[in-house]
């Protein structure tokens, strides 16, 4: 008797409960968690791909299509494309300037700063950790304002452009530099430079012949993140600006938005997006190469710290 | 097996520039806010001294954030903003992250690569691209339109207390999603499978384990993002710049750059590093824990 009401409570489910079956589906995927996943990855990525394709507008108009271009706005237009408009282009040129300086700088001395401080014992060591982690806590106009304010009041030798531009990018980039340099010497360990030393090396051939080559991917890594974020600030280049001749791609997007913008302030974006993805792409596959043979396998979450890089 | 002095060695010249380019800098916000104005030229005229600081200034910005007065309005409206975004950002983010961590399988890398994506699209060209959208005539007014929805276009631009909370969600989430994602793969889930088997049900081992598990994650991406929204002041420009929703950013910008008040906005600046010093400080720990923990 029990089998049989039993059996009917189960072939008659109500239709509210179906449908409340098929959202929670308790046998797989939870449908109503798969949908607003995909919404998400939707709304994160159309309107970006949205805001590309019309850097590629026949027309003047940034929301209405009125036919393919390919190089009107990049090369084309004589007075407003990105090659054109001598302000664009200007800005490009700064961004790169800004961007590959700061990588040079800002890498080699993060590294030593990350072999220093994952090495060096001591209160003042802890107290230069300390600092270190700083800037990656505060917020980007705090830094823009006492930036500002140091290269305006005390530091005057040194006007705003370039130069404090430069030196306030390799400022927010340095932390980021020791985190990543400082994961991989942490993960290599220290038991090669003690092979090398027990057969005879001495410090100067470890740090050359064992620990450079094995950061090797870290300090790859570095360089390419530093590119990427460098080119993507705004807040610290707008604040050190010397005015226009200063401006870089973010600032030209920015004071653009405000205005009629054209389909030219699309393909200067599109260019930055496209070197950024560039830098972050290569540093990818190279990290990867290099790194070949010593992946863990089964490791969960490697490749979101690998790839989303720095935030813990 | 390296000299001693070795390590010191290496670490000098980036401690060295973090003292000249990162403490020496909020030295000189403090000069400033505690200094003077030159009468004519109206530039800063800072006080290097701490024996000879001028408060007056800093106490008359403080009293300015007391309930009626000058920044009180601005004072609640960025930490409304801050808070509407934040909840909005973790009501989305927090089902993308669980589902990724814990259901995607086949789909996982792929949906990884696509959340990482707008990390790596410039915040500028993101901002761009949502303006695009909403512009009056955009696609979004196109499609209400459309659909009937409403009759006349929205101004969504035009100092909208929702565009600039949904620019903020849309700014920021990515950099919320993340380490929550990361804290969510940490989860043991032999402890889950140890809930179902002692008979909890989907629903309340979630409750009882995976939500208090993942509760640090909440609170250190939480933090992550609640910084950098508190010192936004472009995406409040971009999505309206209206007098209507400026946020505390915006008055420290103003003060720099619209009618030079130096000290005022030193002053301010200083006002919302304290406030935001607790947020910080949980940040720095968190950092600082971690690091132990990879060292081992």
């Amino acid at each position: 008797m029990t089998a049989v009401t039993e059996r009917r409570r189960i072939a008659a489910p109500s239709t509210a409960q179906r449908i409340r079956n098929w959202i929670l589906n308790p046998w797989g995927e939870p449908r109503g968690l798969v949908v607003i996943t995909w919404i998400y990855v939707a709304i994160s990525i159309v309107p970006v791909v949205v805001a590309i394709m019309f850097s590629f507008n026949a027309g003047r108009s940034v929301t209405a299509w009125q036919g393919f271009s390919l190089t009107r706005w990049y090369l084309d237009d004589p007075r407003s494309s990105v090659i054109g408009d001598p302000r664009l282009q200007h800005a490009l040129l700064q961004s790169l300037k800004l961007a590959g300086l700061t990588m040079l700088i800002a890498t080699p001395l993060g590294v030593m700063l990350a072999l220093g401080l994952a090495r060096w014992r001591g209160r003042l060591a802890s107290a230069s950790n300390f600092i270190m982690l700083f800037p990656l806590v505060t917020p980007e106009l705090v830094m823009g304002v006492s930036l500002f304010l140091v290269f305006v009041n005390l530091f005057t030798f040194i006007p705003l452009g370039t130069t404090a531009q430069v030196m306030g990018h390799v400022t927010f980039s340095l932390s980021y530099v020791v985190v990543i340099v400082r994961g991989r010497l942490f993960s290599i360990g220290r038991q090669y430079e003690e092979a090398a030393a027990d057969l005879g090396a001495t410090p100067w051939e470890t740090l050359r012949l064992v620990v450079l080559p094995l950061l090797l991917p870290a300090i790859f890594s570095s360089l390419m993140m530093v590119f990427a974020i460098s080119i993507d600030d705004f807040v610290i280049s707008a604040w050190l600006s010397c005015g226009s001749s200063c401006d870089t791609v973010p600032i030209r997007v920015y004071s653009s938005t405000r205005g009629a913008p054209l389909p030219s302030i699309n393909a200067l974006a599109t260019v930055m997006v496209a070197m950024t993805l560039t830098a972050i792409g290569i540093a990818w596959v190279v990290h990867r190469y290099m790194t070949r043979g010593e992946r863990r396998t089964g490791k969960q979450g490697g490749m979101t710290q690998a790839m989303g890089a720095f935030d813990l | 097996m390296y000299p001693k002095w070795l390590w010191p060695v290496f670490a000098v010249p980036g401690v060295v520039w973090l003292i000249l380019l990162f403490l020496v800098p909020f030295y000189a916000v403090i000069g400033v806010a505690f200094g003077g104005v030159d009468p004519i030229f109206l530039n800063a005229v800072p006080n290097w001294n701490p024996l000879s600081w001028n408060y007056d200034v800093l106490l008359t910005t403080l009293a300015g954030f007391l309930p009626g007065n000058q920044y009180w309005g601005i004072f609640l409206r960025t930490v409304v903003y801050v808070a509407l975004a934040l909840t909005g950002s973790l009501l989305f983010g927090y089902p993308v992250a669980y589902y990724i961590s814990r259901h995607a399988r086949r789909t996982k890398m792929l949906l990884i690569a696509l959340i990482v994506l707008p990390f790596w699209v410039s915040y500028m060209m993101r901002m761009l691209a949502w303006v695009n959208l909403f512009s009056p005539s955009g696609f979004v007014n196109k499609f209400l339109l459309w659909t009937n929805l409403v009759q006349t276009p929205p101004d969504w631009l035009g100092g909208n207390h929702a565009s600039v909370i949904l620019g903020l969600i849309y700014g920021y989430i990515p950099y919320l999603i993340l380490p929550l994602l990361a804290a969510l793969d940490r989860i043991d889930r032999s402890v889950l499978e140890a809930a179902r088997d002692l008979g909890a049900s989907p629903a309340s081992a979630f409750f009882h384990v995976t939500l208090p598990l993942s509760k640090p994650g909440i609170l250190g991406a939480s933090v992550i993002i609640a910084l950098p929204m508190f010192g936004d002041y472009y995406t409040p420009t971009i999505v309206s710049g209206s007098p209507r929703t400026t946020m505390i950013g915006n008055q420290i910008d103003i003060f720099f750059h619209g009618g030079p008040q130096p000290s005022v906005g030193a002053s301010l600046t200083m006002i919302l590093s304290a406030f935001l010093a607790v947020l910080m400080a949980y940040y720095m720990i968190t950092i600082a824990k971690a690091q132990k923990e990879v060292a081992g």
